[in-house]
């Protein structure tokens, strides 16, 4: 096993799946000879050749719109858009065709891509580079939407999604693509998309993130244990849609209480769906009422401002305290 | 440091073979078949009668809104009569006749257009992609496609249709782009007919035709009379040719109007006079077809009385056939198709269908 970053997670698994798999192919703006803006591709190129990694015209709509033809044809085109935040020029051809082909051909094409693109703030970007808006995506029937936490999620998530038979939008934490290193396997290791994985056990209350929100989140946890001796259990939600909520309904059972954690802004925002799952499933079971930690509904600030908009290990304290002094 | 006109690689041509009258102009004439000229023609009129029939069910409130294709035969068949079966086709919506040509049940535009899914169902051994109704979105997939046979070194070609409204949308550019930059086998087939709904086509674009667009992407564009379908076929056909030689993408302008309706929703006489349309009537493309054909000997008026009654039959046997399968449509089906497996939060949601029907059912049979 090797440390790696999740750039090099990344790029492992699609060298991996390229290397079986000649389906497989890359397209995006930058991605071929630059290996991407991020790195996420890089030396691709060298290893699969431009008629493979293909650096494209700079034109969102025309890459997806181009990789349906493809898909449907056949071939298993990763996309890359550069920032999430470019990525609604993407979003008619998503919604229109890549989630809607499968059912108006009645099952005879389907559409297996992937779009990477980088999301969410921190890093002390430009305007339109720190969204975090995959509830877009997550709305869209047909459409799978992935966002690992860690390098190694980030790998077996990858794989499992450039072999899912359905069009999956796959958000990188940018701000984590170089902010830790883990163990990456070097053999195989795949992921099933759309189960949360628990990745604390604990008793006194259930706290749901996922993404960029999971490092703050854990930090958050590890303080209160120390300091108030509390035990969280922590699920890391990992696909945003569809995801089956059997594990998390369970925990809340058990526990009474939950928060959730994402730099979404709140209203719709994932956490309003696990809530409304949660009542659905757990509401007799509730100690009180389930908190949020969120980004709010404003246009993210550029970056003097990002830290107030972000989420912290603070907030996600509070919010626990609150849930538990009821 | 001249200034100096620059040299383009293509030029923008104009074609027309047969004219309204029906005279052919014998140096540009194509060579086809006697068996591919009536087969032509043949499809042609049933495609008109079909339309017609389409349009009389919807009348009847037998079928929902639907877009008709009166006037715009010899565009779609000119041009999907070059291709070959393996071939693949994207379209908009507006291109009823291409797709049945290409082998479509002719009941699947009555299922679809009475409301049931079922009627986009694209069979076996069809490459065509189901009607596209989003404006201007369906370029892309075929220089998509395009994109993948040459990857594949597959000798196939990919056709796609699309209005003059079209051409006004992002997508076009982009499609047009891609398609010159990768050099990708497609044939784009714009069927200008002149009005976009209620907006004409001056009003669309400032440029004097549709097909120097091709020139702004690198490619060679092509005005075609999209109402002589010996023109509309010598022009596909070059361009398919073209392609399937790795000679790259070409834009096709058929030169047409729509004689009917946008949609069975929409009332043209808001918009457009009566003496327009007149003036395309008479530039009919059947009756000039049918001309030529008289004068090759190949028709009578007998032999066409004859097929107009054989089309008729046909017709009816197909919107019976379509008919009976319109009948009680399961409401649980419409959770199909939307992944390959479904997740368990879908689950739920059809079973909560099933559920209420069961329930519906019950208090239906005690009541």
């Amino acid at each position: 096993m090797a440390k790696m970053t999740m750039v090099q997670a990344l790029n492992l698994a699609m060298q991996q799946e390229m290397e079986k798999d000649d389906r497989v192919i890359i397209m995006g703006e930058d991605v071929a000879v630059d290996g991407g803006v991020f790195r996420v591709t890089d030396k691709l190129i060298t290893q699969f050749g431009e008629e493979r990694v293909i650096d494209t015209p700079l034109a969102e709509s025309g890459i997806i719109g181009t990789a349906i033809g493809m898909a449907a044809y056949g071939l298993h085109p990763i996309l890359e858009i550069q920032f999430s935040g470019f990525s609604y020029y993407i979003f008619h051809q998503l919604e229109a065709h890549a989630s809607r082909l499968r059912h108006r051909s009645r099952g005879r094409f389907h559409v297996p891509l992937v779009v990477r693109a980088p999301y969410g703030g921190g890093v002390r970007a430009l305007e339109h580079h720190s969204e975090s808006r995959e509830i877009y995506y997550a709305h869209t029937p047909g459409v799978k939407m992935v966002i690992p936490s860690g390098p190694r999620n980030a790998r077996a998530l990858l794989i499992s999604a450039i072999r899912d038979p359905d069009p999956v939008v796959f958000f990188e934490p940018k701000a984590l693509y170089r902010a830790f290193r883990e163990e990456v396997p070097e053999e195989e290791e795949v992921m099933e998309i759309g189960v949360p994985q628990k990745v604390r056990e604990g008793s006194d209350v259930t706290i749901i993130s996922y993404g960029a929100m999971m490092p703050v989140t854990l930090e958050a946890v590890e303080e209160l244990q120390e300091s108030d001796q509390v035990d969280a259990e922590v699920f890391d939600l990992l696909t945003i849609s569809p995801f089956d909520d059997t594990a998390i309904a369970e925990s809340v059972q058990k526990t009474g209480r939950a928060v959730i954690v994402h730099e979404a802004p709140r209203s719709f925002g994932p956490a309003a769906e696990i809530i409304a799952r949660l009542i659905e499933k757990s509401f007799y079971y509730l100690e009180a009422p389930i908190e949020r930690v969120t980004g709010y509904d404003i246009v993210y600030p550029l970056f003097a401002r990002e830290n107030a908009y972000m989420p912290d290990v603070e907030r996600v304290k509070q919010a626990v305290r609150k849930t538990l002094a009821v | 440091m001249p200034r100096k006109e620059i040299e383009l690689p293509y030029r923008t041509e104009y074609l027309s073979i047969l004219d309204e009258k029906g005279n052919v102009d014998a140096e540009l004439e194509p060579s086809l078949s006697d068996e591919l000229l009536l087969k032509l023609h043949r499809a042609m009129l049933s495609g008109r009668r079909f339309d017609e029939r389409m349009l009389n069910l919807q009348r009847q409130g037998r079928i929902g809104t639907f877009p008709p294709i009166k006037g715009q035969e010899a565009s779609q068949l000119g041009a999907v009569a070059t291709l070959e079966k393996e071939d693949w086709m994207t379209v908009a919506f507006r291109e009823t006749l291409a797709e049945i040509w290409r082998g479509k049940p002719m009941e699947s535009f009555i299922l679809y257009y009475g409301g049931f899914d079922e009627g986009s169902l694209v069979q076996e051994g069809r490459n065509d992609f189901p009607i596209s109704i989003a404006v201007g979105s369906q370029m892309l997939h075929a220089v998509g496609i395009g994109m993948a046979m040459k990857y594949r070194k597959h000798p196939q070609v990919a056709m796609t249709f699309f209005g003059d409204g079209a051409t006004s949308e992002g997508d076009f550019h982009e499609a047009l782009n891609f398609a010159g930059v990768f050099q990708a086998p497609v044939i784009f087939i714009c069927q200008n007919n002149q009005w976009a709904i209620s907006i004409p086509r001056a009003k669309q674009t400032n440029a004097l035709t549709l097909a120097q667009k091709a020139l702004a992407h690198g490619m060679p564009g092509i005005q075609v009379d999209g109402n002589d379908i010996l023109a509309v076929y010598t022009a596909a056909k070059e361009a398919v040719d073209r392609a399937r030689s790795g000679g790259g993408p070409t834009l096709i302008e058929c030169y047409t109007y729509r004689l009917s309706l946008h949609t069975t929703a929409d009332d043209p006489t808001k918009y457009r006079n009566e003496e327009e349309v007149k003036k395309w009537e008479a530039k009919d493309p059947i009756s000039r077809f049918q001309v030529y054909l008289s004068n090759k000997s190949l028709l009578t008026d007998e032999g066409i009385a004859a097929l107009e009654e054989e089309i008729a039959t046909e017709i009816q046997t197909v919107v019976d056939l379509a008919e009976k399968q319109m009948k009680n449509p399961d409401p649980v089906e419409m959770f199909d198709h939307i992944f390959a497996e479904m997740p368990p939060s879908l689950k739920l949601q059809k079973d909560e269908v099933i559920r209420n029907l069961s329930l519906a059912k019950k208090e239906a049979n005690n009541g």
